[in-house]
């Protein structure tokens, strides 16, 4: 079993698909949120759209965590990148984040060192070959990745390196998820959960989700039929009353999460009280920050950063974006001053945003798409 | 640091501002255009402000392109949107002529009785020595292929060469000994060149550039503004081997596999081509930007739509796994020894016979076809039944954790 | 957030007992198995890879047990278009 092709068959695509318009209620309307830039990716990357009644609309949540780093974090980013000695290491998708003077791109044409690794531990490497130079990882991401940093900054101390730190910009998901939640706009019925995020924290965080909010969330994988399935479920939930935390990724992902991993983030990160985040302003305890024991390897300790804010300009509506309360197509923005050469905001910033997504995958009405496959 | 944040010292981005100033100029046009009120408070219904938007879009999609970077980056020489901008707003602008504006592979140009093909390329890659070839094989067999898909046949090279200091002499030895064979396979002969040195610290060793003449002796005129509802659209085997080679080749990414470039002259492929039917439209080779760049150029300059099918395109099995692993499209993906070939729907079958019954074209296969509607677009049946957008990337495609 | 690839695990480095070399679709890379070093994976096991590390293994189990849902789902819609089919004709 090669565990992906099993998971994109069309036929049983087509069997899901009826058995959820069965299980819409004539005249409802359901609103249910993918918080997961990866599943937005996978749900425009396979057209899934096209499978689901129209009663059901998918809203893409603010899972991106390349998107909601703020403007000013990323002009830190670029300060730290274009000091003397200074190796700046970043995953691709923060290459073409801009910040208000531009982005690594624009930063690695005129001369910064940066470069794109795969891993965390291929920033290590640079750093034991070139001891000469100070590397800075820009880590980004949830709790997917953050123990990756964690193992990271752990083997870094094991090796006694002293020119490695790291500009931790990891944030957490559930306050997001809570901000979302308690915003008086929102008319969401239902939660897609995180998946791989879920590997680390389990799926027992988002029992406040159903206890205390009254949805269903389903923790889904990352194929095409375990998002359907997962809808599959929770319109199921929605049928008969129930709200209730379900996986669907059990192949995945354990009901207790990692316990390696979330002891390897408590030992090298820290909450910070707050954080910023692009379009949803301030949220506290949602990001994490190099604990005091491992100070040695905090980026923004050991060099000076600007630390100052850039707004969210006024126009952008990102905020309603993410909360579901507006589609893309919707933000008087979109399409005009905010595309993906000129994203003013999150949901615009990395393929995975909302806006993003469906710029570059579902622009076409549903209409032309049936009138063109069928010619 | 971060306590600092919340209070003072807010900035903008002066970016944003003139992004912004633009949407403005633009809705006030708009409002003009629709005879309504500046700032009129109505809020559209929800299909026709859709619309609106999407011929927002389109409008942008076909505006005058301007290149608003201030200093290149790596984009513009990844072959996909920054690249075109560039080429557009100040080369075709710039030089503006009838024979260059084709923007197609070669120019076609008479030159007394005689029909022929130039082209020129610049070979940058890195590193210089990969699975499957090395930049003397890139140089001789992408130029030929420009050559071959403007329908020419190809005869001539030059080949100059920028050095670096420094360079081990037995290497750039080993890259003309390539160069001599590709040439020898493909029937050109190299009969020009040029040898420049620079410091150490530039030419990443080795450039090459090459110029490449050719003669048309068919009487078709080849070229993507022909396409037409109903043709077929056909590769010429598996796509993404070169530019996962590369990636993988460059050694930062640390994955083994079993890929190798799938560098190779078109010329003898072309030839069967064409001697098999007149209803060849056009002929492109997907280098970079890969397939999509190719498919969008087609939509774009026919004005007509594009619909391919996942399932039909083929792709190696260790080069799905490795843009899996990165997390990349291999329809953005270069190849160097591809052709996609634009044919008139009743002859399909006879193309795609002539292709398979040649070496370098076994796996060709027709992976869709062009379509009157919605014109400019390129669309992808999933293998999963569903349908999606294959837009141009700005730059490369980028590997990506999200 | 989360491009996680599964991979089938090869073999383990000699010397590092925290790498592990995998393969996806034939294509092969080192990882870091330190996130699962509770229950370490074995060769011929798979796992979910993300950024150079495994962060979970892969229930074969629980995949064969969602594999079995979906089909009786692709089967049941089969027999329900079949039923329906049949049933035009009369």
């Amino acid at each position: 079993m090669r565990y992906v092709d099993e998971f994109r068959d069309a036929d049983t695509a087509h069997a899901l698909a009826a058995k959820i318009t069965a299980l819409c209620e004539p005249g409802r309307q359901y609103k249910l949120m993918e918080v997961c830039g990866g599943h937005t990716h996978t749900i425009y990357k396979h057209g899934l759209e096209d499978y689901l009644p129209e009663q059901i609309t998918l809203v893409h949540g603010p899972g991106c965590p390349v998107c909601v780093i703020p403007m000013g974090r990323v002009d830190d980013a670029m300060a730290l990148a274009a000091g003397p000695d200074v190796i700046m290491t970043s995953f691709g998708d923060m290459m073409r984040v801009p910040g208000s003077k531009g982005s690594f791109f624009d930063a690695k044409a005129q001369g910064t060192d940066i470069r794109m690794v795969y891993s965390p531990l291929d920033s290590l490497k640079i750093a034991r070959k070139n001891p000469d130079k100070r590397v800075v990882f820009m880590a980004i991401g949830f709790e997917t990745t953050a123990p990756s940093t964690a193992m990271t900054v752990l083997r870094a101390a094991a090796e006694g390196l002293e020119n490695f730190s790291v500009f931790c910009n990891h944030v957490t998901i559930i306050p997001a998820i809570k901000a979302i939640l308690d915003s008086p706009d929102l008319r969401l019925d239902g939660f897609i959960g995180p998946g791989h995020v879920s590997t680390v924290i389990g799926c027992r965080p988002y029992e406040f989700i159903a206890r205390d909010y009254g949805k269903p969330v389903v923790v889904a994988g990352f194929e095409p039929l375990d998002i359907l399935q997962s809808i599959y479920m929770l319109m199921l939930q929605l049928a008969q009353d129930r709200s209730e935390v379900e996986n669907q990724y059990s192949r995945v992902v354990p009901w207790d999460g990692n316990p390696v991993a979330l002891q390897a983030i408590g030992e090298t990160m820290e909450l910070r009280p707050y954080f910023e985040w692009r379009g949803l302003g301030f949220i506290s305890h949602s990001a994490l920050k190099v604990s005091e024991r491992y100070a040695r390897f905090d980026a923004e300790l050991l060099f000076s950063v600007p630390g100052v804010r850039v707004a969210d300009p006024k126009a952008c509506q990102c905020g309603e974006v993410l909360k579901g309360v507006l589609k893309p197509w919707e933000c008087k923005v979109f399409g005009t001053a905010c595309t993906p050469e000129t994203p003013i905001g999150t949901c615009m910033v990395s393929p995975e945003g909302a806006c993003a997504a469906y710029y570059n995958y579902g622009r076409l009405t549903r209409q032309r798409v049936k009138e063109a496959t069928q010619a | 640091m971060t306590s600092d944040q919340q209070s003072a010292g807010v900035s903008e981005a002066s970016w944003v501002r003139d992004a912004l100033a633009v949407h403005e100029e633009q809705t006030a046009e708009e409002e003009i255009s629709r005879g309504g009120h500046r700032g009129s408070p109505q809020p559209l219904p929800g299909t026709v402000r859709e619309e609106l938007v999407l011929e927002r879009i389109d409008r942008a999609r076909r505006a005058r392109p301007r290149v608003k970077e201030e200093r290149i980056t790596m984009s513009h020489g990844a072959g996909g949107k920054a690249t075109q901008t560039l080429i557009e707003a100040m080369f075709l602008d710039g030089f503006r002529n009838p024979l260059l504006e084709p923007l197609e592979d070669a120019a076609r140009l008479r030159i007394g009785a005689a029909r022929l093909a130039l082209t020129t390329d610049s070979y940058v890659v890195s590193p210089l020595f990969f699975p499957g070839g090395d930049i003397g094989d890139l140089a001789v067999n992408g130029t030929v292929n420009d050559l071959s898909v403007s329908g020419a046949v190809p005869l001539y090279l030059s080949a100059g060469f920028i050095l670096e200091e420094g360079f081990p002499v037995a290497d750039l030895g080993r890259i003309v000994t390539s160069m001599r064979k590709a040439a020898d396979a493909a029937g050109v002969q190299i009969v020009t060149g040029d040898t420049k040195v620079v410091e150490k610290g530039k030419a990443d060793g080795c450039y090459i550039n090459t110029a490449g003449v050719g003669v048309i002796e068919h009487g078709l005129d080849l070229g993507v503004a022909h396409a037409r509802p109903g043709d077929a659209i056909i590769v010429s085997g598996p796509i993404g081997d070169h530019g996962v080679t590369i990636m993988l080749a460059r050694g930062e990414l640390d994955i083994e596999a079993d890929v190798t470039s799938d560098t190779a002259p078109l010329n003898g492929l072309v030839a069967g081509l064409l001697a098999a039917t007149g209803g060849v439209r056009a002929l492109r080779d997907a280098t970079r930007g890969g397939v999509a760049t190719i498919l969008n150029e087609i939509a774009k300059a026919a004005n007509v739509g594009v619909l391919v099918s996942e399932n039909d395109i083929p792709v190696r099995t260790e080069v799905r796994g490795a843009s899996e692993l990165l997390g990349i499209d291999p329809m953005y993906v270069a190849c160097e020894g591809r052709l996609v070939a634009v044919v008139d729907g009743a002859a399909a079958g006879d193309a795609l016979a002539a292709l398979r019954a040649h070496p370098l074209g076994g796996q060709a296969a027709v992976i869709g076809r062009v379509t009157a509607d919605p014109p400019g677009i390129v669309q992808l049946k999933t293998a999963f039944g569903g349908t999606r957008i294959v837009d141009l990337l700005v730059g490369d495609p980028l590997p990506r954790i999200c | 957030m989360c491009l996680g690839i599964p991979g089938e695990v090869i073999e383990f480095l000699p010397d590092q007992p925290d790498l592990a070399r995998v393969d996806v679709s034939g294509v092969r890379r080192v990882i870091n198995i330190g996130l699962l070093a509770d229950d370490p994976p074995k060769p011929g096991e798979w796992v979910l890879i993300h950024v150079g590390f495994a962060l979970s293994k892969i229930d074969e189990a629980e995949a064969a047990a969602a594999m079995q849902f979906l089909e009786g789902i692709g089967q049941a819609y089969e027999d329900e278009l079949a039923a329906l089919a049949e049933s035009r004709i009369e």
